[in-house]
């Protein structure tokens, strides 16, 4: 494999007493998506910071496109392109007046900028409201006409911080389908994220919890990981059941699904559907061994599942 | 090449955003209009209708004489006779008038030989009105009746330097000049203030600063926009000036934009430090009216720059409204040329690069 477009050793930062991030090792090939899957305040907007060169480290080594941040942060900051969180284009200006504000801040010329941004508007199905003001666009269109600034200079490395947040699911579908043209002509793209779906689009993923880094791998390895540790039980008094399952030592966690009650083992079990009948009763329930979602690996590697 | 470009961008950038900000492009018009109109009117340093009283113990035509042209100076409002000087005094310490003007028993004799005709017993208290009727003092008499012609010449003292620029004694003359200064320093520092800020607050600066742009150039960039909108301002006020106050200017209009481009800079500058310095737009706002407070005190708008004491000199020496205030006098009033006032023209200048170099210090592209 190639050397990695992003690679991060013990990354940790401090904010005052707060460890926002905390001895982070990461590698993203270059080409790639890459996920980050975390709930909010687990560091992620802090690592993509840093990792753009926004945030000082405080302890570890970051190097991004055989860069060393934040020392060359600045020769970085041409080939790369970040979507904050929070829309961060200006309100008051029109979509097209945006884009050429901020091709010309990254130094294209007056007649590049242009056929740049007809066809972005192009691509990114924003031609039609290319006078309409940023502050008056609905949460898909932001997020399209954030994502085409983003790549006005063609950057090498995208940063994308919870794109999606404020998007319905169809924008949502449209905005990856983009995402992979990018990928496909060679970006890298680091995204961040609290939807599983999304999660399970990337090609690689970090799962990130209170500044740690507790698991990486493609989401087909992280869910087959967990083969024979989810069971599903069908039947009456679902909600008795859970109470009984989660005092058992071997279960990390239980939540009802509709009709279906989903148990995550600690450990994978040779025969995991004998043991939970023996301690839960037979009587009216059904026990079937079932495919771990990606919400399972989320589960079985953070704490959240400890607390049901 | 690209450093023009991002120049240019931020400038024109800014500058949409200011014409679409209603509130903010009203205030550019609006604060000058206002500002002129109540200082114009409502700010009279003239003193007028003092009470006095009146102890005339020559009982001669020529003390009504001088009584009469004491009245319609309108400075002193005559509300009282007494008999005696003792009396008199007596009113003073009361409180019921804040001077008396006393015409001796010798009064033709004394104007005959040139002598100074009468004494005023002032209160001292209020410095305004001792200075009013300090003034009048000096006031030219006329000929007293049964005192031959040329022979009063003495006791009619000449001008004062302070009257020499503004003989009919107008607040105004001196105020719309001066009120060029601080309104360009209230609005040029509060745009500016904010502008970093809010760009801080609305997060357009994370995306900001993740591109190639320099501070400097995002600094320059921003200041631009706004030396149109000083230009505009000191158009409207001494416009105005001379619209309704008669204010008109008698200098040369280079010299004008030699003296005032430097001070819409500096204060443009001053206001791009605070904004490195605030972290919210109130906090902007709270430091610029510690900057515009001392301004208005002591550049010498309100209060003649020489009669400070020499601490609050040093601080107006600081302050670009002083520096200003200066010039524009001299040059608006005087027809001086900006080479007599080089030296405060160099200073604002100065000033300008310092306050760019520090906020440009200040101002890093990260977020920590």
């Amino acid at each position: 494999m190639t050397e990695p477009a992003i690679r991060a050793r013990a990354l940790s930062r401090h904010f005052g007493e707060v460890i926002a991030v905390d001895g982070v090792d990461l590698d993203v090939p270059s080409g790639e998506i890459y996920g980050f899957l975390g709930p909010n305040g687990s560091g992620k907007t802090t690592i993509i910071r840093m990792l753009c060169g926004l945030l000082t480290p405080t302890a570890g080594e970051v190097s991004v496109l055989k860069l060393n941040i934040p020392a060359e942060a600045e020769a970085l900051r041409r080939k790369i392109g970040y979507m904050t969180q929070k829309f961060s284009l200006y309100d008051e200006l029109t979509v097209a007046e945006n884009m050429m504000f901020m091709a010309r801040v990254h130094g294209l010329s007056r007649g590049a900028a242009r056929t740049r941004i007809k066809q972005l508007l192009d691509r990114y199905g924003l031609t039609a409201m290319r006078d309409r003001f940023a502050g008056a666009m609905s949460g898909g269109q932001r997020q399209r006409l954030a994502l085409a600034v983003a790549t006005l200079h063609s950057p090498t490395v995208l940063f994308l911080d919870e794109p999606t947040s404020a998007v319905d699911p169809e924008n949502r579908r449209d905005f990856w389908e983009k995402l992979f043209d990018l990928s496909d002509a060679g970006t890298t793209i680091l995204v961040s994220t609290h939807y599983m779906d999304e999660a399970e689009r990337c090609h690689q993923l970090a799962i990130l919890e209170t500044g740690h880094l507790r698991k990486h791998g493609t989401p087909r390895t992280l869910m087959a990981e967990l083969d024979g540790r989810v069971i599903e039980i069908s039947g009456p008094n679902l909600r008795q059941v859970k109470e009984q399952a989660m005092q058992l030592p071997e279960v990390q966690s239980a939540a009802q699904q509709g009709l279906q009650l989903r148990i995550l083992l600690r450990a994978a079990a040779r025969d995991p559907i004998a043991g939970l009948r023996a301690q839960l009763g037979d009587g009216a329930l059904r026990y079937a061994v079932t495919k771990p979602s990606l919400e399972d690996v989320f589960v079985a590697s953070t704490h959240g599942g400890d607390g049901g | 090449m690209s450093v023009l470009s991002r120049l240019e961008a931020i400038a024109s950038k800014e500058f949409k955003q200011l014409a679409r900000d209603r509130v903010t492009f009203g205030m550019i018009v609006m604060i000058p209009l206002m500002q002129l109109l109540l200082f114009g009117y409502a700010i009279n340093t003239e003193v007028r209708n003092i009470p006095i009283a009146i102890v005339d113990q020559s009982g001669s035509a020529g003390a009504r004489n001088i009584t009469e042209q004491v009245r319609v100076t309108q400075v002193v409002e005559i509300v009282d006779y007494y008999a005696t000087p003792k009396e008199a005094e007596e009113a003073l310490v009361a409180g019921k008038v804040s001077a008396v003007l006393v015409l001796p028993h010798n009064l033709a004799q004394r104007a005959a030989s040139g002598e100074p005709v009468g004494q005023w017993l002032v209160d001292g208290s209020d410095t305004m009105v001792g200075s009013a009727l300090l003034a009048l003092r000096s006031m030219p008499l006329q000929m007293v009746a049964g005192v031959p012609q040329g022979a009063y010449q003495g006791a009619t003292p000449s001008f004062e330097v302070a009257l020499f620029f503004n003989p009919e004694r107008r607040s105004e003359v001196n105020i719309v000049p001066g009120l060029t200064a601080i309104i360009l320093t209230m609005t040029l520092v509060l745009f500016t203030s904010a502008a970093l800020v809010r760009e801080r607050e609305r997060g357009n600066l994370e995306l900001l600063i993740t591109t190639p742009i320099s501070p400097l150039e995002l600094m320059v960039g921003k200041l631009l926009p706004y030396i149109v909108v000083g230009l505009v301002q000191v158009t409207i006020i001494l416009g105005l000036g001379q619209l309704v106050f008669g204010v008109a200017f008698q200098g040369e209009l280079l010299s004008l934009a030699a003296i005032t481009l430097p001070f819409i800079a500096a204060n443009l500058a001053l206001g791009l430090l605070i904004s490195t310095r605030a972290t919210t737009q109130l906090q902007a706002m709270q430091l610029t009216f510690f900057i515009l407070m001392p301004s208005i005190l002591l550049s010498g708008f309100m209060f003649p720059y020489a009669a400070m004491p020499l601490p609050a000199q040093y601080i107006a020496e600081v302050l670009p409204a002083t520096h200003y205030m200066r010039l524009i006098r001299g040059v608006f009033l005087r027809g001086a040329e900006t080479g007599q006032l080089l030296a405060d023209t160099l200073w604002l200048v100065g000033f300008t690069l310092v306050m760019l170099v520090i906020a440009t210090k200040r101002f890093r592209k990260s977020l920590d």
